[in-house]
């Protein structure tokens, strides 16, 4: 089979090749010039909402106002929620999508190659603007990533116009992003690809895709009523007008709650390819991890209220979405099993991607725990807007989706740079990003059940200690991501050649394309065995 | 493998996208500009915003130029073809999500924040201390502030609209069979009259904003039944702006003989964007009008 490709890729030698230069990277349209171009934009976001988060543990590293005026930190508290939301996790799992679907299924590049290009150049231009609003006169967006009303309509300041503008296009970004995955994966697939003989991360991937293209508009909408109502004199969000602020909340969640599966599921598609590679064995239970996904992101949509329990919903709803989201915690339950499951008796070695993937099982499963505590509605009533629940979505987004994203960036970029990364760095990474991992995010879990606020840049001194500590578990992950950039760097530059199959358990359509994976795969479709 | 495979048309680079992404650029900081300075006056956003649109103009007709060209010159193969219908159809179940939104919002306001201000359930206390001669009713011609307004009946122009809509329905459709059984004739004159009735309702569309507003003291800020009732029925109306215009291009597309009976992408993709425009009309006639 491999033997086809290379004939293919003789005869088209000589022309289609990248021309150099800017222009290279502004018209592309491949898909693994654009997915390197989503990659990279998300860890410079990555980088700037880290910095951000600094401002903040900086200033709570002691109890009192320091360094910044609290208007300016809920400026950081937000943006660096919406940056790293939208900037650096859906932005990178794009990227993944991009560089790895296609060559997984044997397509010979994205369905509609322009427009993905165009999906991503819109990014950058979103980003200046959010960015550029923090400074101007005003400043930006200061009302939390989740921009509740009345806080965003009658209190917010006049750069909210921007921030909805930006939030618009890069929501259209996404959507066309998505749209592109989906016909990519319904259209492309080569020959005998079955949709059961897919790998995981293309399922997972379908599915996020189809939850984006759901969502997306919702939210598109919510920002817009949040414009009218600031600035053209509606009361979608304003009883004096007959609406409610609480409906502004329904919204939002309706969009927000399917938002954080857009932002897990693919993560569960990359950890279900790395732990069966480094075990040695197939994946355990493989329908039944298409069918948690798919029921998953079915019943994300009727849970978006336990985001709401203090609200004041009638008992019927407080109970309906607790029980809902209770429901959640069952197919999940089903993956982190075959995950074990799989590893069981396993030949098991522990590769970097794979160290990250079992930190992953660990670690989002505590953040599925606290969830589930969250998801009490009684016991949220205490729990609600404290530091707790910042424990509980960092455990599974950090520890979940950037883990995730660090061990695919480990698992394929041999086979897209053609070059091994150093070991030893990459193992320092590993357990600095661990440990300070969890020194920055578990008293976190302490804190907020003894009643720390979050969103606010002064506490009462008992919370002191565990806030020093929680601020240099912050400092110490954040630099060691540095490592991260610099072995990147290193292994882009360097020469260690790696065989097409970079690792010998490894399973999967990928790793039949010599590394790094030439710049056209697939023109003509592989055969499935 | 035996069968014949055609290759699956990539395009080599392309300046329309980022030439796309700065148009998006523009319209989006001259939009927030452009809404920042009506309040504080002055400034530049307008203009960014039109120049904004005319990059994103400029960026459609270099685009869909290319997309021709290459579908005229055989480049695309049928995979290629069903790659856009299946595009095209996630895009109309994104606008589907879009209004799903403000239908949410109108839901919401009927069943739950009116009511509720009005005392329903156990939100007695909300009414005495708040407002307590507020009442609760459908269309919301008294908001609890004390704004008032009068309701837009469905009788008259909603009603003409409706069949207009309707009808145009039924003549794409016939265009279409046109189009499909090769009869040039029925597929001009079918999608001309199309054309003609999306114009029409437009017409009376802003015939019935500016009898709201003048006549009816019926605004976008006239609380509740009036943000809904503007932003639906006004977003519907930017969706019947541009089906319309998509079909006028379709529409000189076909004096030049473009489409082929079973080769018409663009054709479909139109006809379809009308039909979904339509059954959001149907929506919104029976649950802005109507109940
Ligand atoms: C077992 C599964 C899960 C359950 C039962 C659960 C439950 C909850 C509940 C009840 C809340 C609201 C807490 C409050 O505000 O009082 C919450 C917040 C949150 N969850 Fe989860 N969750 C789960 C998994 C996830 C996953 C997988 C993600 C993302 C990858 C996630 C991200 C978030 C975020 C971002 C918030 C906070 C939003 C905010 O207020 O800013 N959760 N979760
Ligand atoms: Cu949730």
């Amino acid at each position: 089979m491999s033997k086809v490709i290379e004939q293919d890729h003789h005869e088209h030698h000589d022309h289609h090749h990248p021309s150099g230069g800017i222009k290279r990277w502004l018209y592309t349209t491949n898909h693994k010039d654009i997915g390197t171009l989503y990659l990279w934009f998300a860890f410079i976001m990555f980088l700037i909402g880290g910095c951000m988060a600094l401002v903040i543990r900086a200033e709570l590293f002691q109890p009192g106002l320091q360094i910044v005026d609290p208007d300016f930190f809920n400026q950081m508290t937000t943006v660096h929620g919406l940056i790293m939301v939208f900037g650096a996790v859906m932005p990178a799992f794009t990227g993944l999508a991009n560089w790895m679907v296609p060559m997984m299924i044997g397509a010979p590049d994205m369905a509609l190659p322009r427009m993905n290009n165009w999906s991503f150049w819109i990014l950058p231009f979103a980003f200046f603007i959010l960015l550029m609003s923090l400074f101007m006169e005003g400043g930006g967006p200061n009302f939390g990533w989740t921009f509740y009303a009345p806080l965003s309509t009658t209190y917010s300041n006049d750069s909210t116009a921007l921030f909805v503008f930006s939030v618009h296009i890069m929501g259209m970004s996404s959507i066309m992003g998505a749209i592109n995955v989906i016909v990519t994966i319904f259209n492309l697939r080569a020959p005998g690809m079955t949709l059961m003989k897919m790998p995981l991360f293309v399922w997972t991937w379908l599915i996020t895709a189809f939850l984006l293209i759901a969502v997306m508009p919702v939210l598109a909408g919510a920002v817009t009523m949040v414009l009218t109502d600031k600035y053209f004199g509606t009361s979608f969000f304003n009883a004096a007008g007959g609406g409610d602020p609480v409906m502004f909340q329904h919204i939002f969640w309706f969009f927000g709650h399917p938002e954080v599966y857009i932002m897990i599921l693919p993560a569960f598609g990359i950890v279900s390819t790395i732990v069966p590679t480094f075990s040695r064995k197939r994946l355990f239970g493989y329908s039944s991890m298409v069918y948690a996904t798919a029921s998953i992101a079915l019943l994300s949509f009727v849970v978006w209220a336990h985001h709401m329990f203090t609200t004041g919903m009638p008992l019927f709803g407080e109970l309906f979405f607790m029980y809902c989201t209770m429901l959640i915690s069952v197919p999940t339950g089903v993956k982190v099993f075959n995950w074990v499951a799989t590893m069981w008796r396993g030949a098991m070695t522990f590769e970097i991607p794979m160290m990250f993937s079992i930190a992953f099982i660990i670690l989002f499963t505590i953040g599925g725990f606290s969830g589930l505590m969250l998801a009490i509605t009684p016991a949220d009533f205490q729990y609600h807007d404290t530091y707790f629940v910042v424990a509980h979505f960092h455990y599974v987004l950090v520890t979940g989706a950037i883990f995730s994203i660090i061990a695919a960036v480990y698992y394929w970029l041999p086979k897209w740079t053609g070059n091994m990364y150093d070991e030893g760095l990459a193992k320092l990474h590993f357990w600095c990003s661990l440990i300070s991992v969890n020194v920055l995010f578990f008293p976190m879990h302490f804190v907020g059940l003894a009643g720390m606020p979050r969103r606010i840049p002064d506490y009462a001194i008992q919370f002191a200690d565990f806030n020093a500590l929680i601020s240099v578990g912050a400092f110490a992950f954040g630099f060691s991501q540095l490592i991260f950039l610099y072995l990147l760097i290193k292994c882009i530059r360097e020469n260690h050649q790696v065989p097409a199959k970079v690792w010998e358990g490894a399973d999967g359509l990928e790793w039949e394309v010599p590394s790094p994976a030439p710049y056209h795969t697939f023109e003509k479709p592989p055969l499935i065995r | 493998m035996t069968q014949e495979y055609q290759k699956y048309y990539v395009p080599e680079q392309s300046p329309w996208p980022i030439v796309g992404a700065v148009g998006m650029f523009l319209i989006a900081f001259g939009a927030g500009s452009f809404v920042k300075e009506l309040s504080s006056g002055g400034g530049y956003g307008g203009y960014l915003l039109l120049a904004g649109m005319s990059v994103i103009i400029f960026m459609l007709v270099g685009w869909f130029n290319n997309v021709i060209n290459e579908s005229m010159s055989g480049l695309y193969s049928p995979q290629m073809d069903r790659s856009f219908r299946q595009g095209m159809s996630w895009f109309i179940f994104s606008e589907v999500m879009f209004f799903g939104a403000f239908f949410g919002a109108l839901f919401y306001a009927r069943m739950f924040s009116v009511p509720w201000l009005g005392g329903a359930d156990n939100n007695v206390m909300t009414n005495a201390v708040l407002w307590p001669d507020f009442q609760a009713i459908w269309p919301l011609v008294k908001t609890p502030g004390g704004g008032e307004t009068t309701a837009m009946g469905w009788q008259g122009l909603p009603l003409y609209n409706t069949l207009i809509l309707l009808t145009s329905s039924v003549t794409i459709h016939f265009a279409h069979t046109g189009l499909e059984q090769n009869k040039r004739k029925q597929l001009i004159g079918f999608l001309g009259v199309t054309i003609l009735l999306g114009c029409i309702f437009l017409f009376l569309q802003a015939e019935e904003y500016i009898h709201a507003y003048t006549e009816m003291d019926l605004r976008l800020d006239s609380g509740i039944y009036g943000n809904t009732f503007f932003l639906l029925t006004g977003f519907h109306g930017l969706h019947v702006t541009l089906g319309t215009l998509i079909l006028f291009i379709v529409f000189l597309r076909v004096l030049k003989g473009h489409f082929q009976p079973d080769n018409h992408f663009a054709f479909q993709a139109a006809s379809w964007y009308w039909h979904f425009v339509d059954v959001v009309w149907l929506c919104l006639f029976v649950f802005v009008y109507i109940f």
